[in-house]
């Protein structure tokens, strides 16, 4: 019903008769805020039409509030003098409790910017917060290294508790997408090994395939990008939240360290779950591929499993495992440095757990790609 | 969607005839009848009832917890209820269709307690948006009137475009009953208007909601503890108590009432304080 039409009364009349060719502006009807468009135009109409003094009648008005009443006096404003003139005191006295005009706000002189100066700016600013957001960043890593938290007390303020809740929420609770995740992504790859190789017949490799591919790069990297969108935007979240409603502030008056007490648990929560996950996540991917393999290119398990052992050494599982603790690193610092930059506002907790999800996804890649060439100038 | 609608005049001389008038003649904007209100089984309210005439300020207390917030909640249809009927403007919300709904809608304002702004919009966007909703009109105008209401609630123009969380509390205040106003509604609620202001500000606010009283007509519901504002604007009282209005009247029923809770209420060491003041003034 919304901007419906709504069916009203309201009007104004030009009436030239009166004595001494006094023009009288008759307003009558509904001069509502839900009813005032129907006649913005006949008024503007009027307006443009000038004419000198004149007398605005509010005597067939039956009802007005504010907004109608601004309109009756902007009209007033713009055809200059008039005089007003009703039998109901009330419409004139609202009319005259509105003021003439309206304060200007005192704006800010806008300071003129060269093209050069708005092309760089945003340039500037991107990789000022990007060297910012890793102080920060550094910041964090530090203060999780350097302990718990820097109180002196009774406590040493590392919190079993907290840890073990964090790794129920991220690890446990995880389980069940990531076994399922990585049984398809093995699954598929061996489907599309096997397809691809049978034309050499050496259908048998895609044991190698899958089991390399999985243990060294999939299993970890395909985990941290689950942990990141799943755990990383909660903690961005979490921690975003707590800022706005002052709660960060509330722990720094009371002496403790928020990284301590927020940060830290999840931290600490991430590295041990993350390892975990990817051993969960290699099992399950192995899993499918053979369940796929025995399906579709007839390969049996005991095969399966004699020719993993022999593809696979224990360097490659070490290879993969390696990464997982800094990917778990990577995605709580920076979901924690996102969720302390969030500010006051509803949009700006949406912003930055986006934004932590899309870096930490991205850093992570990085971070892979970059253990990929130093395992290889390693012969790893 | 064309729907026409009709709009019942609201001058006070033909005023809509379905509403109900009360003893004294003047008409009841809002009538709650028999309310019970509770949460599984814990009773919060029981059958009660509450009258507002047109025009009048309404202050409203009662202890902590005995469901203040819960019967405005509930007017408000935020709550569900038990039994009981509500009318507001002399309409029961749930009898009348979506369309009439919706402009009853139009004819209440609320200021919560925080304020409850949008975050995301500016102070003028915030006023703007019941007007978006719900009129057709041009935005240099809903400009105009959201700068009206600014300076009607006594902020600076400069606040138009700020964001709420680069406001005082006393500004979230005043911005957040801009934007109750921005429709002109009959019946505007207030929850806690004063809380967190300081007194010359609160009284200030005070004499702001008088104001816009005695020049738009409004009826105002004001859930209050500040005594200030219950001796100098309040044309009625109502105490919560006992799961019902305890108690209802002028200030000077409630100085007279017996009542144990409103005895040290009215009549505690921060209220005579203020009645002496008062006293003072008169001789």
């Amino acid at each position: 019903m919304t901007r419906s039409q709504v069916k009203t009364d309201t009007d104004v009349q030009l009436d030239e008769a009166g004595k001494d060719g006094i023009r009288i502006y008759r307003f009558s009807g509904d001069w509502r805020c839900v009813s005032i468009h129907t006649a913005m135009p006949r008024l503007d109409e009027l307006a443009s039409e000038g004419g000198e003094a004149g007398e605005v009648d509010l005597s067939a008005i039956t009802a007005m509030d504010t907004a109608g009443a601004w309109v009756i006096r902007r009209f007033m404003n713009r055809i200059g003098d008039v005089k007003l003139t009703s039998d109901k005191p009330r419409y004139v006295e609202l009319l005259g409790a509105l003021p003439e005009e309206l304060p200007e706000p005192t704006a800010d002189k806008k300071k003129f910017r060269s093209r050069f100066v708005r092309f760089f700016t945003p340039i500037g600013a991107a990789v000022m917060s990007a060297w910012e957001d890793t102080i920060a960043a550094m910041f964090i890593l530090g203060s999780a290294v350097r302990g718990a938290q820097l109180k002196l007390g009774r406590h040493s303020g590392l919190s079993p508790a907290a840890i073990v809740n964090q790794i129920d929420r991220m690890g446990v609770q995880a389980v069940p997408i990531i076994t399922l995740m990585s049984f398809l992504i093995g699954a598929i790859i061996a489907q599309q090994g096997a397809f691809q190789l049978r034309y050499f017949g050496a259908e048998l490799f895609v044991v190698d395939l899958v089991g390399i591919l999985q243990l060294r790069e999939i299993g970890v990297l395909l985990t941290a990008i689950m942990i990141a969108g799943r755990s990383g935007s909660a903690i961005t979240a979490e921690i975003g939240s707590m800022k706005m409603r002052e709660e960060i502030d509330a722990l720094k008056v009371m002496g403790l360290s928020p990284i301590g007490i927020l940060v830290f648990p999840r931290l600490v929560a991430l590295t041990v779950a993350l390892p975990l996950l990817t051993i969960i996540a290699n099992f399950s991917a192995l899993t499918g591929a053979a369940v796929v393999t025995w399906s579709y290119s007839g390969i049996t398990f005991a095969t399966f499993l004699a020719r993993l052992q022999e593809a696979v050494d224990f360097s490659s599982v070490l290879a993969g495992m390696i990464k997982a603790p800094f990917m778990a690193l990577i995605i709580g610092v920076v979901a924690a440095v996102e969720g302390l930059k969030v500010g006051g506002s509803a949009e700006s907790l949406g912003k930055h757990v986006t934004q932590s999800v899309v870096t930490s996804i991205f850093v992570v890649i990085l971070v892979d790609g970059l253990f990929a060439i130093f395992y290889a100038s390693i012969d790893f | 969607m064309e729907e026409v609608l009709p709009v019942e005049p609201r001058d006070d001389a033909t005023a809509s005839e379905e509403s109900e008038r009360g003893e004294n003649g003047a008409e009841i904007v809002l009538s709650v009848q028999d309310l019970t209100v509770g949460f599984g089984s814990n009773i919060v309210l029981d059958k009660l009832n509450l009258d507002i005439y047109r025009g009048e300020i309404l202050g409203f207390v009662g202890a902590s917890g005995t469901g203040k917030s819960v019967l405005m909640r509930t007017v408000l249809r935020l709550l569900p209820r038990r039994s009981g009927s509500i009318k507001i403007l002399g309409v029961e919300y749930d009898a009348v269709s979506e369309e009439e709904r919706m402009a009853l809608d139009m004819r209440l304002g609320v200021l919560f307690q925080h304020g409850a702004l949008f975050s995301a919009l500016t102070v003028k966007e915030n006023i703007q948006v019941p007007m978006r909703e719900y009129l057709n009109l041009p935005q240099d105008l809903m400009d105009e009137l959201a700068r009206l209401k600014i300076d009607m609630v006594g902020l600076a123009p400069e606040a138009a475009d700020k964001f709420p969380s680069e406001l005082s509390g006393g500004m979230i205040k005043r911005a957040a009953l801009a934007r109750a106003l921005a429709l002109d509604p009959d019946l505007v609620f207030l929850d806690e208007p004063t809380s967190g202001l300081d007194p010359i500000g609160a009284a200030e606010f005070d004499n702001l909601i008088a104001k816009l009283r005695d020049t738009l007509g409004l009826t105002v519901y004001m859930v209050t503890h500040d005594l200030d504002s219950l001796f100098s604007v309040c044309d009625r009282i109502a105490v919560l108590g006992q799961k019902r209005v305890l108690v209802e009247g002028t200030i000077e029923d409630m100085l007279a009432c017996d009542d144990e809770w409103v005895t040290s209420y009215f009549q505690g060491k921060r209220a005579r304080s203020i009645v002496r003041d008062d006293d003072k003034k008169a001789s």
